[in-house]
């Protein structure tokens, strides 16, 4: 069985986002790029049923700007098979993004498809579930734990209230939460042999996809700002200050 | 005046409290039909019904919408839509599983995670952990949206006396089935509804220290419990305790962080509360910059001192 798994150049996760003086959007001149870290718990996980002989090959996927190669590299270099950029150098949009993964598994034929639960830059938490309306296929979203089972996949998944089990026919596409795995980083020699591995540029012309949102952002602000507040000497005083709010 | 259709979250029985929000946001772009899925559904439909500001609600009641499996309850909807403008659904995992493949069926490219409605196509929406605020225009013909719980006051659950509605159903897709879940069980309030919450982060050591110091505290103030990743990621309690931007998104009227440093993405999750507390032995920890009221020291001699003085 073949895995597709779909990744994302986004700010690094320790980086403090900040939004441009003129409203347009969040800076990301000179900022550290890595892979969406819910997308990077997806590569891990195909490579672990690779490593279990359930998965055969793993080709990742990634829509974004020339860059997103470096993030295609990683993935290859953690264990992914072969790559294709879809060369897309304005912001991209879910729903774009899951007709171009559409098209990809039409060629491709995966019998899996992992991808993160969301970016952490938009914070859209759409794709899959997108891929998945648009194949016709289900969906095992937020997975904390998946088994292929015969011609099936049984997803553990995290709700609100705990956790959920789901039985899904193959082909299925899964979204990763981040208790699915610990992803591993790639070592040096891993590394090198990535660069050689294959890499495919291609557009979304290839795929009939047209990228033109359909949402305009006006505008984008800083969220209202929580100052510091006081500190208390000794509980007393919280004590003192949680009785005058009536709480205790 | 646009039409909208809002997904209620219910248990068969009673709708759940998320509910209330989507019904306030989507009152703000149009007239409000509530949608009830589900199996044995009548009293879930009754109560959306008394809902404050419902019009109608539509019944759609099979063994398929049992557990809401997005594979049946998606076209359901989208082919309701026909009579619709907008679909509006509660941001929680059954909201965020179920929407994005409601839009998709659509050609609708969804605007997740609403904080306000500017306009009849125009919302503010969270991007980057809430670090920024994003205002967004649809240019589809049809919206779908998603809502966030905290951002909007909750409708009255009665006082609305809409006529139910049993509409036609969809057979099951056969593609994915429910096998269980695992639902703890608590009298505890309910994260997203608490009005307080204590929260403990990768500071209380253990899941048994957990239980020690934070339950008692939280016991004392009939307070809900929630933990950071960190906490929740070393197994310290359940996943579904996780306060964050990929976990549950709070705004009681007082949050006490214990032992929680305040990365970026816990703050996501709970900056819109009232008051914040913390309670960290660190005085440069960054949750001292957002919290209201600090108390600098070790928490397990702070915390239980304050729970028996309280």
């Amino acid at each position: 069985m073949k895995a597709l798994v779909c990744v994302k150049r986004v700010i690094d996760y320790n980086v403090k986002p900040r939004v441009k003086a003129d409203g347009t959007g969040v800076d990301l001149a000179n900022v550290k790029m890595s892979m969406n870290p819910f997308d990077e718990i997806a590569v891990e996980e195909a490579i672990r049923l690779k490593e279990k002989g359930v998965v055969t090959e793993i080709v990742a996927v990634s829509v974004g700007p020339q860059k997103a190669q470096e993030t295609l590299r990683t993935a290859l270099a953690m264990g992914a098979d072969r790559a294709i950029l879809v060369l897309c150098e304005t912001e991209v949009e879910p729903l774009a993004v899951a007709k171009i993964v559409k098209a990809i598994a039409d060629e491709e034929q995966p019998g899996l498809i992992i991808t993160g639960k969301q970016a952490i830059d938009d914070d859209a938490n759409q794709v899959g579930q997108m891929v998945a309306a648009l194949l016709g296929r289900p969906q095992g979203t937020f997975a904390n734990e998946i088994a292929i089972e015969g011609d099936s996949v049984v997803v553990k998944r995290e709700i609100d209230g705990g956790l959920e089990t789901v039985k899904l026919t193959l082909p299925a596409i899964v979204t990763a939460d981040l208790r699915l795995n610990e992803p591993r980083y790639a070592s040096l020699p891993n590394i090198m042999k990535a660069k050689s591995k294959p890499l495919a540029n291609k557009t979304p012309e290839d795929y009939g996809v047209d990228m033109a949102p359909r949402l305009k952002t006006i505008r984008v602000t800083e969220p209202p700002v929580r100052s510091a507040g006081i500190k208390v000497a000794d509980v007393d005083a919280l004590v003192a200050k949680l009785k005058e709010m009536g709480v205790a | 005046m646009s039409k909208t259709l809002v997904w209620v979250e219910h248990d068969n029985a009673s709708v759940k409290d998320a509910t209330l929000a989507v019904v306030t946001a989507a009152l703000q772009i149009g007239e409000v039909t509530a949608l009830v899925a589900g199996s044995g559904c009548d009293a879930a439909a009754a109560a959306a019904a008394q809902i404050a500001g419902v019009s109608k609600v539509l019944k759609a009641d099979d063994a398929a919408y049992a557990n809401a499996l997005a594979e049946n309850v998606a076209p359901l909807v989208a082919g309701l839509m026909a009579d619709y403008d907008v679909f509006a659904a509660p941001a929680t995992t059954t909201g965020k599983n179920i929407a994005p493949r409601v839009a998709a069926l659509l050609d609708v490219m969804q605007v997740s995670d609403i904080l306000s409605v500017e306009g009849p196509k125009t919302f503010t929406r969270p991007i980057y952990a809430g670090n920024a605020i994003a205002t967004v225009e649809s240019s589809d013909a049809k919206l779908v949206v998603t809502v966030r719980g905290t951002a909007f006051a909750k409708a009255e659950a009665t006082g609305g006396s809409a006529a139910v509605e049993a509409i036609g159903v969809h057979a099951d897709s056969g593609m994915s089935s429910f096998i269980g879940s695992e639902i703890a069980k608590s009298e505890r309030p309910e994260l997203t509804s608490a009005k307080i919450i204590v929260s403990g982060g990768r500071a209380l050591k253990d899941a048994a220290t957990f239980q020690d110091v934070i339950i008692p505290l939280a016991d004392k103030l009939g307070a809900g419990v929630g933990a950071s990743r960190a906490a929740v990621d070393a197994g310290y309690v359940p996943n579904d305790y996780q306060v964050g931007q990929t976990g549950k998104i709070v705004a009681p009227e007082v949050y006490i962080a214990v032992g929680i440093s305040g990365a970026i993405q816990h703050l996501a999750g709970m900056k819109d509360s009232k008051t914040i507390i913390a309670i960290n032995k660190d005085e440069d920890a960054p949750i001292f910059q957002v919290a209201d009221i600090g108390l600098v020291g070790d928490l397990f001699t702070l915390v239980p001192e304050l729970t028996g003085k309280l």
